[in-house]
C-alpha cells in the first residue's frame, strides 16, 4: 500500500470537507484558465489584428482611434480623407507601397447593424493578421452557396457585390445570393434603395472582419448621397491640396449646365488606407519612417503604425486591466489554499491517533509529512484538474455567444499561463500541507497512544 | 536470545519539574520463541516497557538488543524501520485505522517494511484468524472480537521475531478472550515468535509457563497507581 493510497483514503474519510475544499481550489483555478484565456483572445484580438498592415493613413487627429477605426471598427471615423490623395500616394514612385487599400465606412446593415466597409478587392489580398511567428494569414472564401444552387463571383469585382463576415453570414443567416440593403449612417435610420449581393463569405478569422460587410468600393459612392456635394468637396480639396483639380471643375461647370455624369474624384473620400510595404525588414522600416515623417509634417494626415499603437493600448489600459483580474484569481487560488490548510489542519486533532498508530506500525516521521503532503497535493491537483476541465466546459458552453461579437474561440486552446498553474498548485500545496505536516511529524506517539 | 534489557532507566518529568522514574531495570531476558507474561499493577510502567522495547520511546539509559542488535544506539529512522520489520504489536483498543478494511490494515502494516506488501500473505493472515469473511469491512463494521483479530494479523504481518501485546484481551468479550490469546500464542508457536504479553488478568496469565512480575525486576521507587505510564 503506497503512501497515495493512504492519503487518498484518509481524504475519503473527510470527503465532503475535502469535496469542498478542493472545489474552492476548482474554483479559483476555473477562473484563473478563463482570466488567461480571455487575456489571450484579447491578444490575439488586438495584437494580433493590429499586424495585418504596416501602415495605415488617415486624417489627422487620434492615432489610436485611427487603428481603432479602421482595424477595429471601433468608435467614429474622422474627417475623411480625399480620394485624390489616395489615388495620387499610389500613383507617386519611391514610396515601396506594395499595396494600398483605402476603406471608407459609416453605414451598417438593416439587418443587425453590422458595419459596412467599402473597399477593394485588394482587401483580401493583403493578409488580415500575422501570426506570432511571421506567418502571414490570408483570407478565405466560400462563393458557392450552402445547398450549391448558386455559385457567386467571390470577392467583390462588381459595384453592389458584397462579401460577409463568418459572424454577418450566421447571424443573418445570409449566404451567397443573398440581398441586403444598407442604413445610412448617423440618426436619421435612412435605409438606401441600392441593393447588395452577397457574392463571397468569409471563413471565420476571429477578427472584427468577421462582423463586417464588404462592398465594392465603386458601389460604395453609387449609393445616393454617398458622394460628398460637389461645392463641399472643391472647398476641402481647396482646404487639403491648397488646389483644386480639373476635374473637380471640369465638374462643376457641368453641373452649372445641367448635366450629370458618373461621380467625380473629388466627391469621393476615403476614411484610411491601409499600406503595406515592400521590402526586406530594414528598407521596410526606413520607408516607413520616411512615408510617417512626412506626412506627419503636414497638417491633413497622418501615418501611424498600427501594432505600436496597439501595443500601447494594451500596456496602459487592457494590461493593468489583465494585471489586476490574474491577481484576483491567484488570491482566490491562496484562499482555497488557506480552505485546504485549514481543512487538513483541523482534522489533525481528529488523526493524531491515526498517525501515531501508523507511527507504531513502523512508519517513519517524514513518512507521515509526506502522507499530509500527498494529501494536499491531491486535494489541490485534483481541485485545480477540475478547474482546468470547468473553465473549458465554461469556454466551450460561452464561446457560441462571444462568436456572436466576432470573437472566435477555440475551447480547447491551451494558454501557456496553464501550464504554470499545475507547478504553482504544487507549490501551494506543499505550502499549506507543511503546518499540518510537521504537527504529523511531530507526534508523540506513546502519549497519543496512551491517551 | 530474542530480548534483552540491561540496566534500563526510563523516568518522566513531572508539572512540577520534578522527575518521576518509571523504569529501573537491571536485567530482563526473553528467549527465541518464548512466551512469557507481565503482569502488574496499573501505573507501574508496562505500557512504557513496551514502547522502551519497541523503540517508540527511548529510555534514558540502557540497552534493549533484539535479536543480537542494540535498538538503543539506532537512529530514529532506522529504529522505526527495525520496528515495523521485526516487532508486533497488539494493542489493547486494537488500534485499526477506521477508513482502512481488514485487509488494508494488514496491508498497511506491511507497507512501512523494507518489502512491499504482500497480499497473498494478508489473506492468509485473516484466513488464519477466521475473517476470510470479512475481508473488506471496516473496523466500524466489524465486532470488537473480530477487530482484535485482524489487529494480531497486522501484528504477524511482516513476520516477526517479537510480538508485544499489551492487554490483548481487556477490550474483548468473555467468549472471545480466550479464541484471542490462543490465537496470539499459537500463531507465536507456529512462527517461533517470541512473545511478551500484558496483562493484568490472572486467569490470563496462569497459561503461560513463564511469568514476570513488573515490580519485581523493576526497582523504579515511585509507582504510582493513575500516575503516567
Amino acid at each position: 500500500m503506497n503512501l497515495w493510497l493512504i492519503a487518498v483514503k484518509s481524504v475519503k474519510q473527510r470527503a465532503l470537507a475535502s469535496a469542498l475544499t478542493s472545489l474552492s481550489v476548482a474554483l479559483g483555478v476555473m477562473l484563473m484558465v478563463v482570466v488567461l484565456v480571455a487575456n489571450g483572445m484579447a491578444e490575439r484580438m488586438f495584437v494580433q489584428t493590429a499586424t495585418g498592415y504596416d501602415l495605415i493613413l488617415g486624417p489627422k487627429g487620434s492615432q489610436l482611434e485611427l487603428v481603432l477605426t479602421s482595424i477595429y471598427r471601433i468608435g467614429v471615423a474622422g474627417e475623411p480623407l480625399p480620394y485624390r490623395f489616395y489615388r495620387e500616394l499610389t500613383s507617386e514612385t519611391g514610396n515601396r507601397i506594395d499595396r494600398a487599400v483605402p476603406i471608407t465606412m459609416g453605414d451598417v446593415t438593416r439587418e443587425g447593424a453590422f458595419p459596412i466597409v467599402g473597399t477593394t478587392p485588394d482587401y483580401f489580398v493583403l493578409p488580415y493578421m500575422h501570426e506570432a511567428d511571421g506567418t502571414p494569414r490570408k483570407f478565405q472564401f466560400r462563393t458557392r452557396s450552402v445547398d450549391g444552387k448558386h455559385t457567386g463571383e467571390g470577392l467583390i469585382r462588381n459595384p453592389f457585390d458584397a462579401t460577409i463576415g463568418a459572424v454577418v453570414a450566421r447571424q443573418n443567416g445570409w449566404d451567397v445570393g443573398s440581398k441586403l440593403k444598407l442604413v445610412h449612417g448617423g440618426s436619421d435610420g435612412h435605409v438606401h434603395d441600392e441593393e447588395f449581393t452577397v457574392s463571397g463569405v468569409l471563413a471565420a478569422t476571429g477578427t472584427p472582419n468577421d462582423r463586417t460587410v464588404f462592398v465594392h468600393l465603386d458601389g460604395f459612392y453609387m449609393i445616393s448621397g454617398h458622394e460628398k456635394p460637389l461645392s463641399e468637396a472643391i472647398a476641402r480639396e481647396r482646404e487639403f491640396f491648397g488646389n483644386v483639380s480639373e476635374e473637380s471643375l471640369r465638374a462643376l461647370e457641368a453641373e452649372k449646365a445641367g448635366g450629370h455624369g458618373p461621380v467625380p474624384e473629388a466627391q469621393k473620400e476615403v476614411t484610411a488606407i491601409l499600406l503595406n510595404i515592400q521590402g526586406e525588414i530594414g528598407e521596410k522600416v526606413l520607408a516607413e519612417s520616411r512615408l510617417m515623417s512626412r506626412l506627419n509634417e503636414g497638417v491633413q494626415a497622418q501615418a501611424v503604425k498600427p501594432i505600436v499603437q496597439i501595443d500601447r493600448m494594451m500596456q496602459t489600459l487592457i494590461g493593468p486591466i489583465r494585471t489586476l483580474l490574474i491577481g484576483l484569481t491567484s488570491l482566490i487560488i491562496v484562499v482555497s489554499g488557506i480552505g485546504i490548510f485549514v481543512s487538513i489542519y483541523n482534522s489533525m486533532a481528529d488523526r493524531k491517533k491515526e498517525i501515531a498508530i501508523m507511527r507504531a506500525l513502523g512508519a517513519r516521521r517524514q513518512t507521515v509529512l509526506t502522507v499530509i503532503l500527498a494529501e494536499s497535493t491531491l486535494l489541490c491537483v485534483v481541485g485545480g484538474l477540475t478547474g482546468f476541465v470547468l473553465a473549458h466546459l465554461l469556454i466551450l458552453v460561452a464561446s457560441p455567444v462571444v462568436a456572436g461579437y466576432g470573437l472566435v474561440i477555440d475551447p480547447w486552446t491551451f494558454a501557456w499561463g496553464e501550464l504554470v498553474l499545475l507547478p504553482v498548485l504544487i507549490a501551494l500545496a506543499s505550502l499549506v500541507g507543511f503546518v499540518p505536516g510537521m504537527t504529523a511529524y511531530r507526534t508523540d506517539v506513546a502519549r497519543t497512544l496512551s491517551d | 536470545m530474542s530480548l534483552l534489557l540491561e540496566n534500563i532507566r526510563k523516568s518522566y518529568r513531572e508539572p512540577d519539574g520534578g522527575s518521576l522514574p518509571v523504569l529501573e531495570i537491571e536485567r530482563f531476558e526473553l528467549g527465541h520463541g518464548e512466551q512469557v507474561a507481565l503482569v502488574g499493577a496499573s501505573g507501574g510502567g508496562k505500557t512504557t516497557l513496551l514502547n522502551v522495547i519497541s523503540g517508540i520511546t527511548a529510555p534514558d539509559a540502557g540497552r534493549v538488543v533484539i535479536d543480537d542488535t542494540e535498538v538503543t544506539g539506532m537512529p530514529e529512522p532506522v529504529r522505526d524501520r527495525f520496528r515495523a520489520e521485526r516487532i508486533g504489536f497488539v494493542y489493547q483498543t486494537f488500534n485499526l485505522l477506521p477508513a482502512f478494511t481488514a485487509l488494508e490494515n494488514v496491508l498497511l502494516g506491511m507497507s512501512f517494511s523494507r518489502g512491499r506488501a504482500d497480499r497473498d500473505r494478508a489473506l492468509q493472515l485473516l484466513e488464519s484468524v477466521g475473517l476470510s469473511h470479512r475481508l473488506d469491512h471496516r473496523p466500524g463494521q466489524l465486532s470488537v472480537g473480530e477487530q482484535q483479530r485482524v489487529a494480531v494479523a497486522r501484528a504477524l504481518a511482516n513476520q516477526p521475531s517479537l510480538l508485544l501485546a499489551d492487554e490483548p484481551t481487556a477490550n474483548v468479550d468473555l467468549a472471545n478472550q480466550q479464541t484471542i490469546l490462543d490465537l496470539v500464542r499459537s500463531a507465536c508457536t507456529t512462527g517461533n515468535v517470541s512473545l511478551l504479553l500484558v496483562t493484568h488478568a490472572h486467569d490470563v496469565a496462569g497459561q503461560f509457563d513463564r511469568i514476570e512480575r513488573l515490580d519485581e525486576f523493576n526497582t523504579a521507587a515511585t509507582i504510582t497507581p493513575g500516575a503516567t505510564p
